[in-house]
């Protein structure tokens, strides 16, 4: 057993090594975070600081006046009602459309899911120079309802491709009962399929929200004002500049991390299938 | 009243999502394309005269274009070979009992979670040439003697951009290749074991040709994805230093809306959607075989 004592040594070293590698660079963002700034500009480098603060965090949440942190509070707003407002829209309209497309025959039905996925792969950067000079002329740049239109263009064909699948897996049976007991189409969507379906709807919606929350080339371009500005935008631009509180954008990095990471957290089993769905074939 | 007919009815289901979808994406597309075949220099006196392919034969013969054609193959290419050999060997690992395994299962898709841009900015923060962690360990460990600046030499910097994109990116196939190994017959496994045959030969023989399937999958979606690389460029070198960065999306974007050079950045687009619309196909088709195995 001299052999696999040795592997089971390996086994652990690895693992270590990955638990580093893993988790190191979030606790130093979360350190920056904490540390005053004078600590973080030392050299050599202090790993644990002598006195931490939070007053960083506080800034965000109440302070008004500073301006870094007033942009993270209302940016992250922003950021949540347009991935919010984008995946509901995107669950309504993109699941429905998943059931047609998963329960009916009809003309040009496999071409058109090709045509949704084609949507959802092609680079943005192919659609946004005509799109700025029309939102432009339209009088619709730097608003928040417009991203969520520009989102839902690669969100809802991702709806479409994942809960397509999903519903496939659903049995004719449960059709012919709804039908039997007298059901409309509608009725058995909703009295019927939705409750089945809904691990996969769960999941399909974290992974809308995730995607919406992380977009940040159509944010990018089309705000410049608070009115609409995502946290990813206001990240970038902050942490773009030379002279900066290194620890407020670790603040508002941390602050950013956190939806997506409870969500990956708390509903891992949810996205593990999500993420498999279509890749993985049972 | 007579019954909607099925196809009807599907028809009235899909409706929203093409108006909503091809609404918004349709025009533009065309128009990019447009673009893409005119004049559309701000400051010439021919502005918006079509030009046929002239455009096309600008950029296909522009150095400067097959230098982001080739530093976005080398990021595609180097992240995704990093990630897979990576993936695969975190994916065995998490697969097997040990004390533990279920603490790193928890945490290994963390990364994947991070938002594209914080992950630029707290790599670039990492990398910081006076007071980033990445100079402070490395001297407080002797491996180098002085600080380094990572991201101001170009092929430094590219590879700098990749490790955070390994980093962000890996969990994802770790992720496929364990759901993957889950559905593995163990019943072989262990006949072979019986059989004599030992870890590696298992590996080789038994586990590698079983992931195949999924690593191709795998590796056309990244490859599209890594394609596009455009926002984690964007937070950690901005292109720079020396368009040692300068990937395709990037130089696109700057074309367009830095250099407000319209035609030459819908061209570049057109000719990045042409390869993303090839790898789409090719996905597609892997998808296919797949199913038919």
């Amino acid at each position: 057993m001299k052999r696999s004592r040795l592997l089971s040594v390996f086994q652990y070293i690895f693992a270590t090594l990955i638990t580093m590698g893993t988790l190191s660079p979030f606790a130093w963002l979360f350190i920056s975070s904490i540390s005053f700034q004078t600590d973080l500009t030392k050299v050599p480098l202090r790993w644990i600081p002598k006195q931490i603060t939070f007053s960083r965090y506080v800034d965000i949440f109440t302070n008004s006046n500073n301006e870094m942190a007033y942009t993270f509070r209302i940016s992250m707003m922003n950021s949540f009602i347009v991935a919010i407002g984008t995946t509901l829209i995107a669950l309504i309209i993109g699941g429905i459309a998943a059931h047609a497309f998963a329960r009916y025959q009809f003309r040009f039905r496999q071409k058109l899911i090709y045509l949704f996925l084609f949507t959802y792969m092609i680079p943005s950067v192919v659609i946004v120079i005509p799109l700025y000079l029309l939102l432009d002329q339209a009088g619709m740049l730097d608003s928040k309802l417009t991203l969520i239109l520009l989102d839902l263009t690669f969100v809802i064909p991702f709806v479409i491709w994942i809960m397509q699948s999903y519903f496939k897996l659903l049995s004719k049976e449960f059709y012919e009962a709804a039908a039997i007991d007298g059901c409309t189409r509608v009725q058995t969507l909703w009295l019927i399929v939705l409750p089945l379906a809904r691990p996969g709807i769960v999941a399909t919606g974290i992974f809308a929200f995730l995607l919406s929350w992380d977009e940040f080339f159509f944010s990018l371009l089309f705000t410049s004002s608070l009115d609409a500005k995502t946290v990813s935008v206001a990240i970038a631009e902050f942490s773009g500049k030379n002279a900066v509180d290194f620890g407020m954008v670790a603040t508002g990095g941390v602050l950013a991390c956190l939806p997506p990471l409870l969500i990956a957290f708390i509903f891992q089993k949810f996205l593990v299938q999500g993420m498999t769905a279509g890749g993985v074939k049972e | 009243m007579k019954k909607m007919s099925d196809k009807t009815y599907a028809i009235l289901s899909i409706t929203p999502a093409i108006l909503v979808v091809f609404g918004i994406v349709l025009f533009p597309l065309i128009q990019t394309f447009l673009y893409s075949l005119k004049n559309m220099d701000l400051t010439s006196s021919t502005r918006g005269q079509f030009v046929g392919i002239h455009n096309y034969v600008n950029v296909l013969t522009d150095p400067n274009f097959w230098g982001s054609f080739g530093r976005t193959a080398y990021f595609s290419f180097v992240s995704l070979s990093l990630e897979i050999v990576l993936g695969l060997m975190i994916a065995l690992l998490l697969n097997e009992k040990f004390i533990g395994v279920t603490f790193l299962r928890t945490i290994i898709i963390l990364p994947w979670a991070v938002p594209t841009i914080v992950n630029g900015a707290m790599w670039k923060w990492i990398y910081h040439p006076e007071y980033g962690a990445l100079n402070a360990l490395l001297t407080q460990l002797h491996i180098t003697s002085s600080y380094q600046s990572w991201l101001s030499s170009p092929w430094l910097a590219m590879n700098m951009v990749i490790i955070a994109d390994v980093w962000k990116m890996t969990p994802f196939v770790v992720i496929f290749l364990l759901a993957s190994l889950q559905l593995m017959n163990k019943s072989v496994y262990e006949a072979a074991s019986v059989d004599g045959a030992g870890v590696f030969r298992r590996l080789i023989v038994l586990t590698i040709p079983f992931l195949i399937p999924t690593l191709l999958v795998l590796i056309v979606m990244r490859t599209m994805e890594s394609f596009k690389v455009f926002d984690l460029i964007y937070a950690i070198t901005q292109g720079g230093p020396a368009n040692g960065t300068m990937v395709l999306t990037y130089q696109a974007f700057i074309k367009a809306f830095t250099n407000l050079q319209y035609s030459q950045g819908a061209t570049i687009s057109y000719l990045i959607a042409t390869i993303i619309g090839l790898l789409t196909f090719v996905y597609v088709k892997t998808l296919k075989a797949e199913e038919g195995i």
